[in-house]
């Protein structure tokens, strides 16, 4: 006490000054008790529950890497895996074919454009347990919209299952999630492209390039932190996709679209080995950390450039 | 001749624009339109294919009647829905604001770790911590109970709310701070009376994404709340739709989408700027 007081006055108006920053720390303090306990104590355990057989109930025990041995061995977890890669690059391209023009679409601002871009955004703010559950109807054979439709239409000779077969349940989830995603792609994608200086286009165009070569010269090329971003953030989700596939269709049909998250799901909480869907967890874990690096990588600012 | 010429390829460009904007519109908006027209049907005429989608044999609610018949009842839902909802919004925004103040305005040890502690949570997938959120719950007797989803779905929403809070709190010149201190504001008078009005467009912001966050999310309540009177709209209706409670009645299921989805529909009309304003911000980070 006697030190500080015996301080000169500059110093003296130092302490002060950072004992009032140390005030900040309590600010945080909730966010970060928060984020420790329920987001950075469940990541550890995940890691040390993952080299244990864990029950629910009963003792675990450390039994070193043999969950991640019996990864290897795990066909359906490989097949779900391969279902997933499958599925998230087939549904990010339809996604991309659809937003792409509709960011065109609505890039300008012209009579009615605010008005387009609002009714292709509402099925994106709609939840997609909420979507799934509006297409498990409209897809439903009996009480649904398509089949009955198509039948009524004379397009089919009789009420056709969409989600009995492993094709036409597997588009119909494309179909269902190209719906409800489109509309936010558009959006980011539609920044990327208002980003874009005019007096660039004007100046190409001046100088005869048509629209294919002023997309493929100027569009693409200033848009790729945006296109980066879009493309991740589309994959990323495609990655952890769960709902659609649980609502829709259970996983069916015969298993053929169960994803790595719904295997996951499968063995912690239907079948109860924490142990082991912690082994898978850390395996999902790593391919989405390595993407977000890909993804910091992409979204790099170009050298000398700010 | 020319002029007329351009006039009408003026016409023709507006028309073909019109014409893909209405077209693709409506395919937007028809699945949507279908479900909450096809709602007002009668039960009997609700279990018929939509079409038409409007009711053609009455007008009805009994769709709405019915989802209180199922299990502990949609009402029962309904409320454990609103009510994780409206405490996500209050506990992410009361946290939130907190700290991004404490981000922006002041420096003190470990500052920058413990941001980029907060931030890099977004790189890590929840879906791959569950369980372990389900074991830390039941410790600290949260298990099974709306007050534990709530802290879980605070948490998912920081990254994101954090960061808009730092930057708009960044974005308050200085000068307005230092001219509220000689008036002998401290600290907390000053995040309220001085700070809070000028961030309040973020702060609209990240209530709207935590509500349609938390009034979404399906997986974690899911796993996370295993009685029934405990379940939230979208587990709820899931149980529903899967035939839990008996053959499933679509028209039930109709309305109980309806009852999901309309919320999040009047929000985001309502605060369109805050929501674009929020994808902005994400988009250009």
């Amino acid at each position: 006490m006697t030190a500080i007081t015996a301080t000169s006055a500059p110093a003296r108006l130092r302490i002060g000054v950072s004992r009032r920053q140390w005030v900040g720390l309590l600010y945080v303090l909730p966010a970060v008790a928060l984020v420790t306990v329920f987001f950075v104590i469940p990541l550890g355990m995940t890691a040390w529950m993952s080299l244990h057989n864990w029950p629910l109930m009963g003792e675990h025990a450390f039994i070193g890497l043999d969950n991640y041995f019996a990864i290897l061995r795990d066909t359906r977890f490989w097949n779900a895996l391969k279902f997933t890669f499958y599925y998230t690059v087939i549904v990010t391209i339809a996604i991309f074919a659809v937003a792409f023009p509709l960011a065109i679409f609505i890039e300008k601002p012209r009579p009615l454009t605010n008005l387009y871009r609002t009714a292709f955004f509402m099925p994106a703010v709609v939840g997609f347990a909420s979507a799934s559950l509006l297409w498990s109807w409209l897809l439903n054979v009996d009480s649904g919209l398509f089949s009955p439709a198509a039948y009524d239409l004379g397009l089919t000779e009789r009420k056709v299952n969409l989600l009995a077969t492993f094709q036409p349940a597997f588009w119909s989830i494309i179909a269902m999630v190209v719906w409800k995603v489109a509309g936010f792609t558009m959006i980011i994608l539609m920044t990327g492209l208002q980003s874009i200086p005019q007096d660039l286009q004007e100046a190409a165009v001046i100088d005869g390039a048509g629209p294919f070569a002023r997309f493929r010269a100027i569009t693409l090329p200033l848009m790729r932190r945006t296109l980066a971003l879009a493309l991740i953030l589309s994959v990323a989700g495609s990655i952890l996709a769960f709902d659609q596939f649980y609502i829709i269709l259970r996983g069916g049909p015969r298993n053929q679209t169960l994803t790595a998250v719904y295997w996951i799901f499968n063995q912690s909480f239907v079948s109860f080995k924490l142990g082991y869907g912690a082994a898978l967890s850390m395996v999902l874990l790593v391919i989405l950390v390595a993407l977000s690096l890909i993804q910091l990588w992409l979204l790099r600012k170009p050298e000398g450039l700010d | 001749m020319a002029e007329a010429m351009s006039q009408n390829r003026k016409v023709g460009f507006s028309l073909a624009r019109h014409s893909t904007g209405i077209i693709a519109s409506v395919l937007f908006l028809a699945p949507i339109v279908w479900t909450v027209l096809s709602t007002f049907k009668p039960a009997q005429e609700a279990r018929q294919p939509p079409l038409p989608p409007w009711p053609t044999t009455g007008f009805s609610i009994e769709n709405y009647q019915t989802l209180n018949s199922f299990g502990d009842g949609l009402w029962v839902s309904a409320q454990n829905s609103i009510y994780v909802s409206v405490m996500t919004v209050l506990l992410s925004v009361l946290v939130s604001v907190l700290a991004g103040y404490g981000f922006s305005r002041f420096r003190f040890p470990l500052r920058d770790f413990f941001f980029v502690l907060i931030l890099s949570t977004i790189m890590i997938p929840f879906q791959s911590i569950l369980t372990p959120i389900f074991l830390v719950l039941t410790k600290l007797g949260l298990h099974n109970t709306l007050t534990g989803l709530v802290c879980v779905y605070v948490t998912l929403q920081l990254p994101f709310s954090i960061f808009m809070m730092r930057n708009a709190f960044d974005a308050v010149p200085r000068e307005i701070e230092e001219a509220a201190r000689m008036d002998g504001a401290n600290n907390v008078t000053m995040l309220i009376k001085v700070m809070l009005p000028l961030v309040w467009p973020g702060v609209v912001t990240i209530a709207l994404f935590a509500f349609l966050g938390a009034w979404n999310e399906f997986l974690a309540a899911l796993v996370l709340m295993t009685d029934q009177s405990k379940f939230t709209l979208p587990v709820m209706m899931t149980a529903l739709q899967s035939g839990r409670f008996g053959a499933i009645d679509w028209g039930a299921v109709q309305a109980g989408v309806t009852v999901m989805m309309v919320p999040c529909l009047i929000l985001f009309l309502a605060l369109q700027r805050f929501y674009i304003r929020g994808l902005m911000a994400g988009a250009v980070k």
